[in-house]
């Protein structure tokens, strides 16, 4: 960065100057900061500062990961923790740059605009003395030359033109400057959209098993994870009902997926039940939220009868571990063995199962691993467990688990061995209470969310993306044209000092002697040839390959 | 179909190999070529010092370099000149291997029936292609820029060889999450301007060391750079190249978010892949403005082009391999 030196140099100043002394420093920090360099800095260091976002795993892309390194370096991760580097991208110093960076953009953006809409309702200045001087000139002979019809050659080409007596100055290419602002100003727009979403926006994660008796409805207890918008009130969110009804997945031979599609009754506050459909790359839509499909799994129904003959059923989902969809989870049934001539509860008899879904199972053991993700072989691993699930403690446990601290205690025994259970199989425990596995039910898991920012970034893209081109691609230039009077020939030496065309010497007198120069005022290889063909018009002949610039053709953009 | 295709790959990088061997002659002959030429009758000998700049003057002021006219084989010199034809037929040799790359390409989509870009490996290979069509291009229009040839050459046979060594697989079809028109928009536009930057990626390098070269550094790698083209048309060509891919990269960006937003339900999420996208952009937009703000020195600005391409290798083989994410389509356990 350019060193500011004001205070060496400048001489004891009297206290009553200080005032102004803060007002230099500030002002010099504001160009400072407003500087291309500055902002070419900022940028380079975004960058750098994105990378621990893809090295480190980050909580809003992957809490399990987080959890992981935790695990993995104890020491190191609460350390990393603290200066946020698993939340790379909501961290202090990642927000302090980009803030920094869109301030000096504002900074930069707001004279500069001032200055183009100055230049857009200016007229072009005027030519200059000697056009000799310009990068293009030339002296041509054009038959009843005038200013006006100059003018209308260049207006036709789209010119911004001004005509003042015998002087024509001309400049196009504003567009340049209007798309590289828009294209600047868009960028303030997508961090506005992306703010709005997330003031206003939420989401929430769940999983869904198919049946009435599991339907979900939007509010916020039936999301496992949901994360609200500060300005967003839990009372606020749309209401609507999902069942699923039915789920279809279909692999090649080799596991791969191939296609997903979850069918769902829809019941939107107010409206009849509609079925929908909806897929990978195609949410259901729905006013105020949309619904995406993010997996999908196999739920085994199990069915206990208890000592007192009372069967009980459950399906629970179980969480893959594979892409064959292998599964884990638990069948827990806390409210088994109650007394139902008494109500009596006994709390170390209640039962629950850690279970190992394979759809496909292989022939022989080890039942481990599932062969397929379709339900080819479908078998169920049962662990049977009878205690005290813990459940009551007030601690929330996971529905995927077992209370591990139950089972270390004591008050959770494992009864028996494993067994495996094919579909319709049953099992008899030890104390003459039966096991069934019954099938399963498909399950998905869905991502609810409200985004207000995104057709605000969507329109702000679109623009970032004309103006990037505009800018990238437009050129800015003026050319001028001054008749000279007298009309005819041999004004060579008072022409500007440019040499005159022999062929200018045979003219008629109803020819006169046209001054032309062209400035391109960004670079533009293509400029020569532009003007060539320009002066050609003029002139009144098309030929302008005689002057075509041998290098560099016109790139065709104007 | 599916064999047919990786024949034809095979083909292809020896057919890019053997041009790169021409182009190497090329080389080869035409540093002694300017050595024998100052020996020989003045007119001859003027336009073999300024085409291949020679070492002489500690800088090559003659115009040559940027003019397709005074190239080094003007006229009757051309005919007797070996390292020109070596030149020539390593152009023909490419177009040559880029017409069985692409041959390689269409068997495969055709094999696979969907676009062939469903993994790394295919990926490699249609960024590579883009890179090869986008240089017979630029050769067509530029003649003078020949002698990167080599350079190219290289590192075509370097990619398509790591991509048949490192990333083949089987043909598969695509995951649902793949499937989406917005995938063919995404992928298709990532992939070209991904091509683009390839063949910006070039002049860039040749640049710095034609730069290094033009003032007074010699010894490796200046002197390789003692036969391509001046510096400032090195520097035009790698700004123009970029001005073109950064669009072009900027909508498939866009493009990809739409797509996350339909696929995963939200348009940016930080994925890996999705933060190494927004630092090569950056990079680059950096790269742009570093060209555009006058006190950052042209080479200053290209070796942040340079970086922005090792930004996109990054992303396109570290990010993949090293890194668990949503875009992990790579295809490699
Ligand atoms: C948010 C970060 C920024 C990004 C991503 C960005 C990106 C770009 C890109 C890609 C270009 C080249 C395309 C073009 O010519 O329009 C550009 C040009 C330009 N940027 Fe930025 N910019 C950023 C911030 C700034 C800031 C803070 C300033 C002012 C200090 C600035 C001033 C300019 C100017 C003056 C040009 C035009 C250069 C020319 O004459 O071609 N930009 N910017």
């Amino acid at each position: 960065m350019a060193i500011v030196d004001d205070p060496v140099q400048a001489p004891p100043q009297p206290p009553h100057h200080r005032p102004n002394a803060l007002l230099a420093l500030l002002r010099n920090s504001w160009r400072q900061l407003t500087s291309m360099r500055t902002a070419l800095i900022l940028l380079f260091l975004l960058a750098v500062a994105a990378i621990p976002g893809s090295v480190l795993p980050q909580r809003g892309v992957n809490p399990e990961d987080v959890n992981g390194y935790f695990r993995e370096h104890p020491d190191l991760a609460p350390v990393l923790d603290r200066i946020g580097a698993f939340e790379v991208f909501g961290s202090v110093w990642f927000s302090a740059i980009y803030l920094l960076l869109f301030t000096s953009l504002v900074g930069c953006i707001v004279p500069r605009l001032r200055d183009h809409v100055r230049a857009l309702r200016a007229v072009p200045p005027a030519a200059p003395k000697r056009m000799d001087r310009l990068p293009q000139h030339a002296l041509l002979t054009v038959p009843d030359a005038d200013a006006a019809t100059i003018a209308a050659v260049l207006r036709r080409r789209r010119w911004r033109v001004r005509v003042t007596g015998d002087e024509v100055s001309a400049e196009k290419g504003y567009l340049k400057e209007t798309g590289n602002l828009l294209f600047h100003l868009s960028l303030i727009a997508v961090l506005v959209g992306v703010a709005l979403g997330s003031w206003y926006g939420w989401h929430g994660n769940r999983l869904l098993v198919a049946g009435a008796e599991n339907a979900f409805c939007n509010n916020r207890q039936q999301f496992s994870e949901a994360q609200l918008g500060p300005q967003v009130d839990a009372a606020d969110l749309p209401r609507f009902c999902l069942t699923l009804t039915d789920f279809q997945a279909r692999f090649l031979p080799s596991g791969q997926p191939e296609s997903y599609n979850a069918k769902v009754d829809v019941e939107e506050f107010g409206r009849a039940v509609r079925p929908a459909e909806f897929s990978v790359n195609s949410p259901l839509r729905l006013d105020g939220a949309n619904v995406y499909l993010l997996g999908h799994g196999y739920a085994p129904i199990i069915r206990y009868t208890d000592r007192f003959g009372q069967a009980q059923t459950t399906s629970a989902p179980f969480l893959s571990k594979d892409g064959m969809l292998t599964s884990e989870g638990i069948a827990a049934f806390p409210d088994a063995n109650v007394d139902p001539a008494t109500g009596d509860r006994k709390p170390d008899l209640q039962v629950a199962f850690e279970g190992l879904y394979l759809p496909t199972a292989p022939d022989a053991p080890p039942f481990t691993r599932s062969e397929h993700p379709e339900e080819r072989n479908p078998a169920v691993w049962l662990i049977a467990y009878r205690g005290n699930l813990g459940l009551d403690a007030g601690i929330p446990g996971s529905v995927y688990e077992l209370d591990q601290r139950q089972v270390r205690n004591g008050q959770l025994k494992q009864v028996g061995e494993g067994k495996l259970l094919r579909a319709g199989e049953k099992w008899t425990l030890d104390d003459g209470t039966t096991v069934e596995f019954l099938g399963t039910e498909p399950y998905i898991t869905l991502s609810v969310r409200y985004d207000p920012g995104s057709t605000m970034m969507l329109a702000s893209c679109a623009v970032l993306l004309l103006g990037l081109m505009g800018s990238l691609f437009g050129r800015r230039r003026r050319v001028w044209f001054r008749v000279l009077p007298g009309g005819a020939t041999g004004g060579a030496p008072s022409a500007g000092g440019l040499p005159v065309d022999p062929a200018a010497g045979s003219t008629t007198g109803g020819s006169s002697l046209v001054q032309a120069g062209g400035l391109p005022r960004t670079e533009y290889p293509g400029f020569a040839a532009e003007f060539a063909e320009l002066v050609a018009e003029v002139e009144g002949r098309r030929g302008p390959d005689d002057a075509r610039d041998r290098d560099e053709k016109p790139e065709g953009a104007d | 179909m599916s064999a047919l295709s990786d024949q034809l790959v095979t083909f292809a990088i020896l057919a890019y190999l053997v041009a790169m061997i021409s182009h190497a002659v090329e080389y080869a002959l035409g540093n002694g070529r300017s050595a024998r030429a100052r020996t020989v009758a003045a007119p001859a000998r003027e336009l073999a010092t300024v085409g291949a700049g020679s070492g002489a003057g500690p800088v090559d002021a003659g115009p040559s370099g940027a003019n397709p006219a005074a190239a080094p084989g003007a006229a009757g010199a051309a005919r007797r000149d070996p390292g020109r034809l070596a030149g020539l037929i390593g152009v023909g040799l490419t177009a040559l291997a880029a017409l069985l790359h692409l041959g390689a390409l269409v068997a495969r989509g055709v094999a696979a029936d969907r676009m062939p870009w469903g993994n790394m490996y295919e990926y490699v290979l249609t960024v590579s292609f883009i890179g090869v069509a986008g240089w017979l291009a630029v050769l067509a229009k530029r003649p003078v820029l020949r002698h990167l040839g080599l350079f190219l050459t290289l590192v075509m046979v370097l990619l398509l060889a790591f991509a048949e060594m490192v990333l083949y697989v089987e043909i598969t079809p695509l995951i649902p999450a793949l499937n989406s028109y917005w995938f063919v928009i995404h992928v298709s536009t990532v992939v070209f301007s991904s091509g683009i930057f390839l063949l910006g990626f070039v002049p860039a390098v040749m640049y710095l060391m034609r730069n290094g070269y033009e003032s007074g550094r010699r010894g490796f790698p200046y002197d390789l750079a003692r036969r391509v083209p001046k510096a400032a048309t090195l520097e035009r060509l790698t700004f123009g190249l970029h001005a073109f891919a950064f669009p072009v990269f900027t909508f498939a960006v866009i493009a990809g978010a739409i797509w996350a937003e339909a696929a995963w339900g939200r348009p940016w999420g930080w994925d890996p892949k999705e933060t190494w996208s927004f630092i090569s952009w950056v990079i680059y937009a950096g790269y742009l403005h570093a060209r555009a703000t006058p006190s950052v020195k042209r080479n200053v600005a290209v070796w942040i082009a340079v970086l922005g391409f090792a930004t996109m290798l990054m992303n396109l083989f570290g990010v993949n391999i090293f890194f668990e994410g949503l875009h992990s389509y790579g295809g490699l356990d």
